[in-house]
């Protein structure tokens, strides 16, 4: 018996519906999984909805949450589609946050400055960091999966080496850095919740992105090279000026989320400011479609996930990991039904290879 | 397993009893609207060295493919020591004792040349048996004087050692039928001379060799029996005896001149595209050292430049479309020197080029016929002000494109790769030609379309010429040459060998320039 993968049309309808089964089948085996772990998977999705839905607070801690993989997966999001295959999130994060951490302890700022310096220099922090791998790519064709990803490994032991020499938190002797200052906290947008100006930043660049490639002259541009970068060429698009500005773009993405986190979730830089952010990125990304406004849900649901996790492992127990598990099935998931959504399985019976004459 | 020692004498035959190694019956197989082979008959026997002749798209290589497996037909059978088989793919072909030597050579460049023999083979126990790998290479050695240090890496092998690569792989198994495909076409002089002593070895042994080629004394040289295919049909089937004449077989090839198509006479203008002491490579590379190129495109004409692929042609028009940098020389628009030619700056002087790699590299597959009815122009007015697009002049543009050349699906919104071949060309062909290019580099422009799709585009660049645009028209077509071309030029190894007036110029002389038959000039230059 062989199996065979065959191309078929591809219809509007299995394309929109092509996320929602994905989500729906990393549930069940999540589900699979919690049982698995002991306990009863009903009510165990039960606790995580409450936990992630369940009332104001919850919602906002949600949201708050997916604010930085939304960033993260608006930073995924633009490298994809130029194919930059930038896996380096997580590092420009990490930079991001220590230039905002650095700029938010600025005495020598005015006040009213200080926030936008931070966001400014997280940006920036992430854009350079990009801007390595996209160079040594067009420059001397080295791979960006290998350099984006290494990047990452060094970002962070960089920060280790900061926290637990030159930026240990002084009264404390913890490996955090210093506080930034109270006038450099993040103001927050709703009474009563954590959700702050990191979270605005986010939606608002959910809207440029879309704008961007949807409508400009830019982000036509990153479809053409993404989509045949030959093509592009004769076209008579500089096409490594493209992945350059992509990558500058992607890396002030990823940066703009760690801003979020050390100006309005933890006031300083601690080891774990990203718990994963810019990887989660790609997975919010593909979950999304690559479209700009299929970020916003996926974003939430990876946050509802890692939400209700936390909770159901306090309350029956289950190993928070379920959360990282339910991550990777769902890319697992969604990259087979991509393949699902425009091809069908075809088993083959017995095999002939000499007709008769 | 064949044996090197066997006698050749007694299996030699291939006719009487004993059945052809070989035999397509009826083969059909159609690709869209294009029929590449037509109810093609073809037999090989034992021993044989048989020529296959003919322009590109004749159908040679295609019919190849199916006897290999690559391609199943539409109708038709094939059959091996007169057993009709069904191929499913290349495995069943290579186990039923076929081979192919392609153009370019398929092996694994970081691995040594033992390894490469012994991937894919059967292991023994598990195991890779080298031993047993080296007395086989051992063996082809002494039988067929074919060798290769087997610890050298593939990496630090020249062309011709990676072809004797394939044809030791082939022969490392048992082959009775091996198909040469234009083999000769990447080989010095003296590599083909090898290549010639390791064919003959092989015929000797009984094997039967299939031979594709363009180059007329080769196929003289080497072949027992010279198959000529035109247009999807065998058109002749000649052993060859001595009475081959090179003349004699490019008139079968390439047919009558065609009827040109009719034009309104008017006189060329200036020279607008000119390139003097052009070199396609840079010197010292793998390449020969070609003669430079002179060359030059009036306004108003319509230059054909034919040639059989691989001959520099697309690097050439990638050059003049600046795609591609030249080794040497200089190119003139409008008589002035272009200092740093780039797509981008060809397309300010003037130049539009139409590739024939269309889904590669002229359009982008993925995004939809009206986007890709301004790819090349989106950062322009006015389809973009101030670096945002301006979708509803865009869409505008695209529904007056699609309604003038009539192209089907007339959807702007359909990815482009959902088109057919005809109107996928429809689409670069308005896209290009809408901005009034005033030199245009069209390359295959009519490759695999139908009838009246290929008469649009003909039609089209008439008009083009009308308007005073020069064009340059590469071709592997010569019917398409001849219908169109004011002048015929020829490429051959990278130069151009002939530079004539279209009505002083024949077919045969043509033909047998494109197969380096005749460097000298066929006709008097323009």
């Amino acid at each position: 018996m062989r199996l065979t993968l065959e191309p078929r049309q591809s219809s509007r309808l299995r394309e929109i519906m092509m996320p929602f089964t994905a989500v729906a089948a990393s549930l069940v085996i999540c589900g699979l999984l919690i049982a698995i772990a002991g306990a009863d998977p009903f009510s165990g999705f039960l606790i995580m909805a409450d936990a992630a839905f369940g009332g104001k607070f919850q919602i906002s801690e949600t949201i708050v949450r997916a604010s930085p993989m939304i960033l993260t997966g608006l930073a995924a999001l633009v490298a994809l589609r130029a194919r930059f295959w930038n896996i380096g999130g997580e590092g420009q994060l990490i930079a991001g946050a220590m230039a905002a951490a650095w700029m938010g302890a600025n005495q020598s700022l005015p006040a009213p400055l200080l926030i936008p310096a931070m966001l400014l220099a997280a940006a920036a922090g992430g854009a350079l960091l990009a801007a390595i791998p996209a160079i040594l790519k067009t420059r001397l064709r080295v791979d960006e999966v290998v350099t984006t990803l290494m990047l990452n490994f060094i970002v962070l032991y960089i920060m280790m080496a900061l926290l637990s020499g030159p930026w240990k938190d002084p009264v404390s002797g913890w490996t955090d850095s210093p506080d930034i200052l109270p006038q450099a906290e993040f103001p927050i947008l709703w009474a009563g919740t954590r959700l702050h100006l990191g979270v605005f930043v986010a939606l608002l660049s959910v809207v440029i992105v879309g704008l961007v490639m949807k409508r400009s002259v830019f982000g036509f541009s990153i479809a053409v090279v993404g989509e045949n970068p030959r093509s592009a060429r004769h076209a008579g698009l500089d096409v490594n000026r493209v992945i350059i500005l992509v990558a500058l773009m992607s890396g002030a993405f990823a940066g703009l989320a760690g801003a979020g986190e050390v100006g309005g979730v933890q006031f300083q830089v601690i080891a774990s400011i990203s718990s994963g952010y810019g990887y989660a990125g790609i997975i919010v990304a593909m979950l999304a479609r690559l479209s700009a406004v299929g970020i916003v849900p996926s974003a939430l649901f990876l946050a509802a996930i890692g939400t209700g996790a936390d909770e159901m492992s306090r309350q029956i127990g289950v190993p928070f990991f379920i959360a990282d598990a339910v991550q990777g099935i769902s890319l697992i998931a969604v990259i087979v039904a991509m393949t699902l959504a425009n091809h069908r399985i075809r088993l083959h019976f017995g095999r002939s290879r000499q007709a008769e004459p | 397993m064949m044996k090197p020692s066997s006698d050749p004498a007694g299996r030699r035959a291939g006719h009487g009893d004993t059945p052809p190694l070989l035999e397509l019956r009826g083969i059909t197989k159609t690709f869209g609207d294009v029929t590449a082979n037509r109810g093609v008959d073809f037999t090989l026997g034992a021993g044989e060295v048989v020529g296959l002749l003919g322009e590109n798209g004749a159908g040679k290589t295609t019919l190849m493919n199916i006897a290999f497996g690559l391609y199943r037909p539409d109708a038709g059978t094939i059959r091996i020591d007169g057993k009709a088989v069904n191929l499913r793919s290349t495995a069943d072909s290579i186990e039923l004792g076929l081979n192919m030597v392609h153009q370019h050579a398929h092996s694994v460049p970081t691995h040594t040349v033992l390894e490469n023999l012994m991937v894919g083979l059967p292991a023994h126990n598990g195991f890779l048996d080298r031993r047993r790998a080296t007395a086989r290479l051992e063996q082809i050695r002494q039988a067929y004087g074919l060798h290769l240090d087997p610890h050298r890496p593939v990496s630090t092998l020249a062309v011709g050692e990676k072809q004797r690569l394939d044809i030791i792989r082939a022969l490392y198994r048992k082959v009775k039928v091996l198909i040469f495909d234009e083999p000769t076409s990447v080989l010095t002089p003296q590599e083909t001379q090898g290549l010639f002593a390791a064919i003959r070895a092989l015929q000797a042994d009984g094997v039967g060799i299939v031979y594709i080629s363009h180059k007329l004394n080769e196929v003289r040289e080497i072949t027992s029996r010279v198959v000529v295919m035109r247009a999807g049909e065998v058109v002749a089937d000649r052993r060859n005896d001595g009475a081959l004449t090179n003349a004699g077989l490019a008139t079968l090839m390439c047919g009558e001149e065609p009827e040109r198509i009719a034009r309104k006479n008017h006189e060329r203008g200036e020279v607008r595209l000119e390139v003097a002491n052009l070199r396609l490579h840079a010197a010292g590379g793998r390449h020969k050292g070609a003669d430079p190129i002179d060359f030059a495109l009036h306004a108003g004409e319509i230059v054909g430049l034919a040639g059989v692929s691989g001959n520099g042609q697309v690097r050439f028009a990638e050059i003049l479309a600046g795609v591609e940098r030249a080794g040497s020389g200089e190119i003139r628009v409008d008589g002035k020197l272009v200092a740093a030619p780039s797509p981008r700056r060809m397309q300010a002087l003037g130049v539009a080029y139409i590739p024939e790699d269309r889904i590669g590299v002229g359009l982008v597959g993925a995004l939809s016929t009206g986007e890709n009815l301004v790819i090349s122009r989106f950062g322009d007015e006015p389809f973009s002000r101030l670096g945002w697009l301006r979708l509803s002049a865009i869409r505008d543009f695209a529904a007056r494109q699609i309604a003038d050349y009539d192209v089907r699906p007339a959807n702007p919104d359909i990815a482009v790769s959902l088109l057919s071949g005809g109107n996928q060309q429809k689409v670069i062909v308005a896209r290009e030609l809408s901005w009034s290019p005033r030199i245009l580099v069209i390359a295959q422009p009519t490759r695999g379309l139908d009838v009246n799709s290929a008469a649009f585009v003909h039609r089209a660049l008439l008009r083009l010429r009308e308007q005073n645009c020069a064009i340059l028209l590469i071709s592997d077509d010569l019917d398409e040459i001849f219908q169109l071309s004011d002048r015929i030029a020829v490429m051959y190894e990278n130069t151009v060998v002939i530079d004539t007036p279209a009505e002083t110029a024949t077919t045969i002389g043509i033909g047998l320039a494109m197969t380096g038959a005749a460097r000298q000039a066929v006709g008097q230059p323009a």
